[in-house]
């Protein structure tokens, strides 16, 4: 199987996590599609790994992964806690830096 | 009967992220996601990677999107708001059109990469042991940071959501 298909569907994977970014105004759909965007950037990674026969970017992998769960637990955190002041999870209801 | 398998997964993967990006419902997108997280582990098992596998979906499907149900239940929120009461009009199409800009060109930078380079790749030792040896081996000090940091995100959780 070629590398290049996997890198290919991986660039896909990854703009739909950029679209869901751009398009969504609830925070935990936003936080799912930067998920989305990890999890296409280790497909990357696992790719490539498997192209040059190489054990490198399957543990860069890991390293990704842990910065996701770490990510995931503070970002949540962090909605949770907004919610309970702004009884929300809509991003464009966080507007008081607004001048 | 590779190809066959990674046509049949790619369209699963691609369809189950566009839900992700179009579905009403907070529960549906993360189940959507979920399915996608299930496809790219049946990809790893294709790039002879099966511990990946493996911890892509006790570790991703499982821990880190139980975790995104919990609070999806928790805070009520799977009724998502009509989306489109604020923000411009003009937002929405160019985001799609930046998007498929975004995705042709990576397309394109990455065949001219990867296509002309034609190496016999070695099949490599992807067994759990290979990969403790070297994460304890030449990635100790990455290990022990990381360590560090999820130690970090731990207390930050904790600090975060404590009552005052």
């Amino acid at each position: 199987m070629e590398a290049t298909a996997f890198v290919v569907l991986s660039a896909i994977l990854f703009t739909i996590g950029v679209l869901g970014v751009l398009i969504r105004k609830n925070a935990i759909l936003i936080f799912m599609s930067v998920e989305l965007m990890l999890n296409s950037a280790n497909l990357a990674f696992v790719a490539f790994a498997h192209r040059w026969g190489q054990l490198d970017g399957q543990l860069f992998v890991f390293f990704v992964m842990t910065v996701a769960a770490a990510e995931v637990a503070v970002g949540l955190a962090l909605i949770v806690t907004i919610f309970r002041t702004k009884r929300s999870t809509d991003v464009d209801d966080l507007s008081q830096l607004k001048g | 009967m590779e190809t066959v398998i990674f046509v049949l997964m790619a369209a699963v993967s691609i369809a189950a992220a566009l839900g992700l990006l179009l579905s009403k419902n907070a529960i549906y997108a993360a189940l959507f996601l979920i399915l996608n997280f299930g496809t790219v582990a049946v990809f790893y098992l294709l790039l002879n990677a099966p511990f990946l596998a493996a911890v892509q979906v006790s570790v991703y499907a499982g821990a880190i999107m139980v975790l995104f149900v919990f609070v999806i239940m928790l805070l009520g929120a799977e009724r998502l708001q009509t989306e489109d009461s604020h923000g411009q009009s003009w937002q929405r199409p160019l985001a799609v059109g930046l998007g498929i800009v975004l995705v042709a060109l990576t397309a394109i930078v990455l065949l001219g990469v990867v296509a002309p380079v034609a190496v016999a790749a070695t099949p490599v030792d992807s067994s759990p042991m290979a990969i403790g040896l070297a994460l304890f081996g030449p990635y100790l000090f990455p290990f022990e940071v990381v360590s560090i940091l999820l130690l970090v995100a731990m207390i930050g959780a904790v600090v975060l959501t404590r009552e005052k």
